[in-house]
């Protein structure tokens, strides 16, 4: 599993809950982040290995089986790693990129289904700033979302207690709504 | 990170493991200079060092980092010093006379390259060159686990060889995540250690120097033995294959190997290297002139004739081919007509990914690699606008740079930059550098700039790199009279590398005032401004441009990431 977003949106917080909650059901897991300058509001890429006999901590080109998008022009810049079995599961939102001309919804939905027809288009920022007051804990709702539609090998309850260790205490209930809205929701 | 629970498996970064690994091993006293992607290595110490009883220093500097640690190290303590590549650079030349004097207390030196430049600006450095240059034993982990367990094993080098080692990892393993089977933690009751005074082994005077040289080398010789026969080099058995084909790898590339060898369904031996120096040169040399042979099949000797040797080997390794190197000297006399390839289909930019790797092994052992649909689009050209890193909003560098737009016409001015946030004014929409190289090298540069032209300059440091490598490259320009306008860009810490403390940061008690340096060297065009106050910012601009001697702004103003 990919996931993709711009710097700042969490994407490792969301790492240590998915590798948290495999290991509480003694999968095996194997992740790749990337620190320091890339952090800086660019592009980040981080990824995500599931299952038996996993080495490489990269996922190869053409072999995401998913490609969790926080933000869409970020989930199409991941096509090198997709293929037409990759499901695309993307926030409904774009991150505009200073000075430049963006790519539109449209346009970037248009490219997806290119690739391939697997792509749900969520508007979780939406849904979270709405039912919830915060955008932030958009990423927590579809990775909540992911494990709902068995999109990823890692059961609903899981994503839950990991979500109880990593988060600190003061977030705690913020997290654990988004994850009831994924529920409810799914 | 403390958790006592023998046996368990814990999720760590591979950077937390080496943390985890040195607590295993009774580690007493640790510093550290931050750099990703090593880091949180030092990170993690300064959040548990005191709960774990471990003395832990964020230093001024690398250089200043292993000296503190030699001098635990000569005091009987168990020592661990972090860096990033370069960091191993700005100590250089404190390591070469270490590994002569050897190590009292045992110490492990981590080290941590970034190939591809994920996180460095500067350049692309594969510092296993330095393992040659001053003889230092080093071992390449590939995964957490082995972080963990090559960390106790240099602790155990160490301290029976009485010589610092050094782990080398990468983006890719520092900062790969999986579950990490754990040990105990051994505390120690005290980190007081005592200096026993032993000249003989801690002055590097000649002619006893060149003693050491010898001595040196000799250990390197029982090293090497004990390389031999150490686990972490491993040969997977010979399995019935495509005859005559073997693989040579070490640290990540292992990993992207094994995955190659899975997608593509062979089964090709693989000899993998743990120790990077001294090499295992027997049991390389063995891995080449053996005859491919079935599982459990007894070795015959007499059979390992020339024409059964191993015909062609693979030599996966990152970054420049060292490895590659030695087996070709190695084969020389093991297996002259063995065929090398490895730098011919594994390129020596950049890092290595793992489909890069199934293309190779593909390749060299002439399989069918099925050409997914995926490979179309992956062709296909899309348009997607770059994202560059930027200065977050609200961020005190924003107003500096506005100030500078004001205060001159860009065009007329050369712009100096150096290694931190603010480096992102090289990148659009503020393009405002014209020279970025390496810690503290602006005002160097500056300097010459400034002697070979009568052009106007302005350049710019941040606090912590100030400190780190720009005092020096301060008095030089006083020393040597140029001037330029330096502006020292305080936000009161180590912003891009996570935060760090650093000695000028308002949070230390004892700590130094910048103006305090810049007046003592003497300069007196000094101005401390808030960049928020544009005019003035403007006007210290524009009146120290026209300066004889070198001025500098302190533009301070905390970084927006700060919680106070
Ligand atoms: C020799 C060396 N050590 C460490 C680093 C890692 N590094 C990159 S940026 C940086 C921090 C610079 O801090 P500062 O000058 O205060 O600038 P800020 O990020 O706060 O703007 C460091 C330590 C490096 N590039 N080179």
């Amino acid at each position: 599993m990919l996931l993709v977003g711009t710097g700042g949106q969490g994407q490792i917080t969301l790492l240590q809950i998915l590798s948290e909650a495999a290991l509480i059901e003694e999968k095996e897991i194997k992740t790749s982040e990337l620190h320091g300058l890339s952090q800086r509001g660019g592009s980040v890429e981080v990824h995500i290995r599931f299952g038996k006999e996993i080495y490489s901590p990269l996922i190869s080109q053409g072999k995401a089986d998913l490609v969790l998008g926080l933000e869409m022009q970020e989930a199409l810049r991941a096509y090198p790693l997709a293929s037409p079995k990759t499901t695309f599961l993307v926030n409904r939102q774009i991150v505009p990129i200073p000075l430049v001309k963006n790519l539109t919804e449209e346009e970037v939905l248009k490219n997806l289904k290119k690739i391939s027809k697997n792509v749900i288009l969520v508007p979780a920022s939406e849904i979270c700033k709405k039912e919830l007051g915060k955008e932030v804990v958009a990423g927590i709702y579809l990775i909540s979302l992911a494990a709902f539609k068995k999109l990823i090998p890692i059961k609903p309850a899981s994503i839950l207690k990991a979500v109880k260790k990593i988060i600190p205490s003061r977030y705690l209930k913020l997290n654990i709504d988004s994850f009831n809205l994924a529920a409810k929701l799914s | 990170m403390l958790l006592n629970k023998p046996g368990k498996k814990i999720i760590l970064l591979g950077n937390e493991a080496i943390v985890r690994g040195a607590l295993e091993a009774g580690v007493q006293f640790v510093s550290t200079y931050p750099g990703t992607p090593a880091s949180d290595i030092g990170d993690t110490f300064f959040r548990i060092g005191k709960s774990a009883g471990v003395y832990f220093e964020y230093s001024t500097n690398e250089k200043v980092a292993l000296e503190a640690g030699v001098g635990a190290s000569f005091s009987g303590l168990k020592t661990l010093v972090a860096m990033k590549d370069f960091g191993l650079n700005v100590c250089l030349d404190a390591l070469g006379p270490f590994v002569y004097t050897g190590s009292k207390g045992p110490t492990v030196i981590i080290v941590a390259d970034d190939p591809s430049c994920h996180s460095s600006a500067q350049w692309e450095e594969g510092t296993r060159a330095i393992s040659y240059l001053t003889h230092i034993p080093t071992l390449e982990p590939a995964d957490p686990q082995e972080c963990k367990e090559f960390t106790k094993l240099a602790f155990q080098i160490s301290e029976r060889f009485k010589i610092p080692v050094m782990i080398r990892t990468t983006t890719r393993v520092a900062h790969q995540r999986a579950p990490v089977r754990i040990s105990n933690i051994e505390y120690r009751i005290s980190n007081k250690g005592r200096f026993v005074k032993d000249p003989r082994r801690f002055v590097t005077l000649p002619p006893r120097v060149m003693e050491m040289k010898k001595e040196l080398l000799e250990k390197i010789e029982k090293i090497q033995t004990f390389s031999e026969h150490s686990k972490i080099n491993q040969i997977n058995r010979f399995p019935k294959s495509i005859s005559g084909t073997g693989i040579i790898t070490s640290g990540i590339g292992y990993l992207y190997v094994k995955e190659a060898l899975k997608d593509l369904n062979l089964n090709l031996p693989v000899l993998k290297l743990g120790f990077f120096y001294p090499l295992p040169e027997k049991k390389i040399k063995d891995f080449i002139s053996r005859a491919p042979r079935q599982r459990g099949e007894a070795r015959d000797e007499s059979k390992a004739l020339s024409d059964q040797k191993l015909k062609k080997v693979l030599i996966v390794e990152e970054l420049e081919p060292y490895l590659e190197k030695e087996v070709e000297r190695l084969a020389k006399e093991a297996n002259c007509k063995l065929k090398i390839t490895g730098k011919e289909l594994i390129s020596e930019v950049g890092e290595l990914k793992p489909e890069i790797i199934t293309l190779a092994i593909a390749k060299f052992a002439n399989c069918k690699l099925k050409i997914e649909n995926s490979l179309k689009i992956r062709n296909w050209k899309l348009k997607i606008p770059k994202r560059f890193p930027q200065l977050c909003p609200g961020c005190p560098y924003w107003f500096v740079f506005s100030a500078i737009k004001k205060a001159v016409d860009p065009e007329k001015v050369v712009f100096g930059g150096d290694i931190g946030c603010y480096m992102l004014f090289g990148l659009p929409p503020l393009k405002i550098q014209d020279f970025l190289s390496c810690m503290g090298s602006s005002l160097g540069i500056a300097h010459g700039v400034k002697k070979a032209t009568d052009q106007k300059l302005i350049t710019f440091i941040g606090d912590g790199t100030f400190f780190h490598a720009g005092i020096p490259a301060l008095i030089n320009t006083i020393y040597n009279k140029s001037n330029p306008l330096i502006i020292i860009l305080d936000n009161g810490t180590t912003a891009m590398t996570g935060h760090q403390p650093h000695p000028g940061a308002p949070a230390t008690p004892n700590g130094i005032r910048i103006e305090n340096v810049v007046k003592g060297c003497g300069v007196k065009n000094l101005r401390v401004i808030d960049p928020i106050n544009q005019k003035e910012f403007v006007a210290a601009v524009k009146e120290f441009l026209n300066k004889k001697e070198v001025s500098v702004i302190i533009a301070r103003r905390p970084c927006v990431q700060i919680k106070r």
